[in-house]
């Protein structure tokens, strides 16, 4: 039993959940919605254990780390963070059309992790050492994981309230469109993923900042990676007061939501692949 | 609502506006983007030449301090734009939202209840008395224990869950203004310095970060032993490590043991481990076979003084790594023969005595022990600002969760005499998720409708 195949499991799960939730959007059949949220699960477990058993594996070899110390590792790691984000709002909503546009994130994450990124364990480097290594990545990736599900929904969002425009008032929405929840109720859960990912990422930014005190004697030097986590910031800071100002509800929070979520996988991937910088480690 | 004309009036709107908040948010995005793109703060060669501009585009964008951006006067205006607001907008809300905390309205009256979107109405049985008692009792059981004021022959009852929930947004506010004050403090007393202490010596001063600058200390900094360790199999390193200790007056106050990660403190100075290197010539331990008599020697020496072999030859050390392409430390050496003639350079592995049999020269050559002095690189920063900043951003957090998961919840009865009973009315409000209040609302008018219809 090794960590390899529940990562393949994981990556097979999400693939099958991803397409279930594509087949219940067309099908409009109930069922499929319920076989595919287990499917979520069963991935989300087996995604679970495949970390775990990676924890193991490393602290066999002798390395005391918590798998979250490569790019290999923070990916499936964001996978994972995903998908315990959008379960839990499954548990909470229940609204099963979501599934097809937050799996992907998560799906493409793994089928780029085991293609294409390194996935041999390697001991920390020194500057790495440090328990706030798993305080920062932990808080960042829960808060990355709650944008991406706001991403998602947002798209359903300007998807929905754009067909909604287009067709005559009265004439109720059919097709794909039928299985999306409500434009209000898309733009709520849009703000509640946010206001969960918002102190997260404020979290993720201050145990980096603390960190980054304690090894380097500086909290904030304007690094890429920490100017692009305040940029991150700065746009659902904007989202949030955004909510409060006529003219700003509706379209285009849904675009501030997109926008944010893509500087986060700038922030995450664009920093570390095309910027230079202190935080390099993760590279390819 | 009229616009205001007078001048005053206006630019105090413009500066509590929620737009200009998300705007000025949104151009620190954008702004912040270039400093990212652009390094920062390197020489002008440098730009001329990976930048591709010419002489006049390089003066242009140092004109307009491109290269340094985050400390620009464009950079620091718009900070101090988002701060200004910030103060504004807080100024103006604030006062209304302490008074709706501190006083709260206590008798509702048929205005306000038309106000709320969640009400009720029920007429009991019983007398006044007994209908107050019930009331008080299911809101203290349900909800939180009313005030009650009685006036007119009505009875009034008010209760709320809460209320410094309200006041979770100026607690975020506040606190970046915090962050702000605390960076400002590091930045007018504090300072970053650099310093190298070569093992067995101490130093007294540190320097400033061009290097220009002596800083004097109070005390002395002893490094008594460096060392890095590598990860078995590797060239990965695994630990920098100083063994260093404070000194006053000659005294030793304080040893610590640092490493990356896990600095000194001393005096309101942080020394950081940082960097390392080699301090003078390594001194070189040898044993050495003479492959035709077989005769062994070991030989001890410093870098580029000659070593006597038997028969008149000579081991010249000239050059250490201590780890050379990953099989751990190595020496350069060559070896001159009694009539003058000296060898090629050749290298040897500490970790692989046997290696250089092969080689085939007149004499096997192995390094049992090759010491090389190291200077530290330490890092030395004071930030009397660093508390502060932490203060900020503990309220931050703790701010915006107050503000995004607390809501401040208000519950309004009044009890009026009717001519079959009493009538009672409900209402009640959140200032924030209003969807899970209804369903809470919805509940308690149940609980209402049945504990008073009972009688």
């Amino acid at each position: 039993m090794t960590s390899s195949l529940f990562f393949n499991l994981t990556t097979v799960a999400y693939f099958a959940a991803m397409v279930l939730f594509l087949i219940l959007l067309v099908s409009r059949n109930e069922k499929l919605g319920w076989v595919a949220i287990a499917v979520s699960w069963a991935g989300f477990a087996a995604n679970t254990a495949a970390i775990g058993i990676r924890w193991y594996e490393a602290y066999a070899m002798g390395y005391h780390q918590a798998p979250l110390s490569n790019l290999y590792e923070s990916v499936v790691f964001f996978a994972w963070s995903i998908l315990l984000i959008y379960l839990l709002f499954d548990l909470k909503y229940r609204y099963r059309a979501i599934g097809a546009f937050v799996l992907p994130f998560a799906f493409f994450g793994m089928i780029w992790a085991q293609w294409s990124l390194d996935a041999t364990i390697q001991p920390l480097v020194p500057a790495l050492q440090s328990n706030w290594l798993t305080y920062h990545v932990i808080t960042c990736f829960i808060g990355y994981a709650a944008f991406a599900v706001a991403c998602g929904v947002s798209i359903m969002y300007l998807i929905k309230v754009g067909k909604e425009e287009r067709s005559a008032e009265d004439s109720p929405i059919g097709g794909i469109l039928g299985m999306f929840p409500s434009t209000k109720v898309l733009d709520d859960i849009n703000y509640k993923a946010i206001m969960v990912g918002f102190p997260m990422l404020t979290l993720g930014i201050i145990t980096g900042a603390a960190w980054a005190n304690y090894a380097w004697g500086t909290y904030w030097s304007w690094d890429p990676k920490e100017t692009w986590s305040l940029i991150v910031w700065f746009i659902y800071a904007a989202f949030l007061h955004a909510r409060f100002t006529r003219g700003w509800v509706g379209r285009r929070a849904a675009w501030l939501s997109i926008i944010g979520f893509a500087a986060t996988l700038f922030c995450y991937l664009g920093v570390n692949l095309v910027l230079s910088g202190l935080h390099s480690y993760g590279g390819a | 609502m009229s616009k205001p004309t007078r001048f005053e009036d206006r630019l105090w709107d413009f500066f509590c506006s929620l737009k200009l908040t998300i705007i000025t948010l949104i151009l620190l995005a954008l702004t912040s983007i270039i400093g990212t793109i652009i390094q920062q703060g390197k020489p002008k060669e440098e730009y001329l030449q990976n930048l591709g501009i010419s002489e006049g585009t390089y003066e242009l964008l140092n004109a307009l301090q491109v290269f340094n951006m985050y400390h620009s006067w464009w950079f620091l205006a718009l900070m101090g734009l988002f701060a200004v607001n910030l103060i504004c907008c807080s100024i103006k809300r604030f006062p209304k939202v302490w008074k709706t905390v501190r006083e709260p309205t206590l008798t509702a009256d048929d205005g306000l209840f038309r106000t709320l979107s969640n009400r009720d109405e029920v007429v009991a049985a019983g007398s006044m008395e007994s209908v107050k008692t019930q009331v008080q009792a299911l809101l203290s059981k349900k909800f939180a224990s009313p005030v009650v004021t009685e006036a007119d022959g009505k009875v009034y009852l008010f209760a709320q869950k809460a209320p410094y929930a309200r006041f979770g947004v100026y607690v975020t506010h506040l606190s970046i203004l915090i962050i702000f004050f605390g960076a400002m403090l590091g930045n007018v007393f504090g300072y970053k310095a650099f310093v190298n202490i070569v093992e067995g010596s101490s130093v007294n001063a540190v320097w400033g970060r061009a290097g220009q600058e002596r800083i004097p200390l109070d005390f002395e900094v002893y490094c008594e032993d460096f060392e890095v360790t590598f990860y078995d199999g590797g060239g990965r390193p695994k630990d920098y490590t100083s063994d260093l200790i404070v000194r006053e007056n000659g005294r030793e106050v304080l040893r610590k043991t640092i490493e990356v990660n896990d600095p000194l403190q001393y005096g309101g100075l942080t020394f950081y481990q940082s960097s390392y290197g080699p301090a003078g010539d390594p001194t070189y331990r040898f044993r050495v076979t003479e492959r035709a008599t077989g005769e062994t020697v070991e030989v001890t020496g410093q870098q580029g003084a000659p070593l006597a072999l038997p028969g008149g030859a000579a081991l010249i050390p000239m050059g250490y790594a201590s780890n050379y392409q990953n099989f751990g430390p190595a020496a350069q050496v060559s070896v001159r023969m009694d009539s003058g003639q000296r060898g090629n350079p050749f290298i040897i592995l500490q970790n692989h005595p046997q290696f250089d049999e092969r080689r085939g020269g007149p004499f096997i050559v192995s390094l049992l022990e090759a010491e090389q002095n190291y200077y530290t690189g330490l890092q030395v920063t004071k930030d009397p600002g660093v508390w502060v900043v932490w203060l900020g951003c503990f309220l931050l957090v703790a701010g915006s969760l107050v503000a995004f998961f607390l809501s401040h919840r208000r519950i309004w009865v009044t009890l009026q005499p009717l001519e079959h009973g009493i009538g009672v009315k409900l209402g009640g409000v959140a200032h924030r998720n209003q969807p899970a209040f209804t369903l809470y609302f919805d509940e308690l008018k149940k609980d209402f409708n049945q504990a008073l219809a009972e009688k």
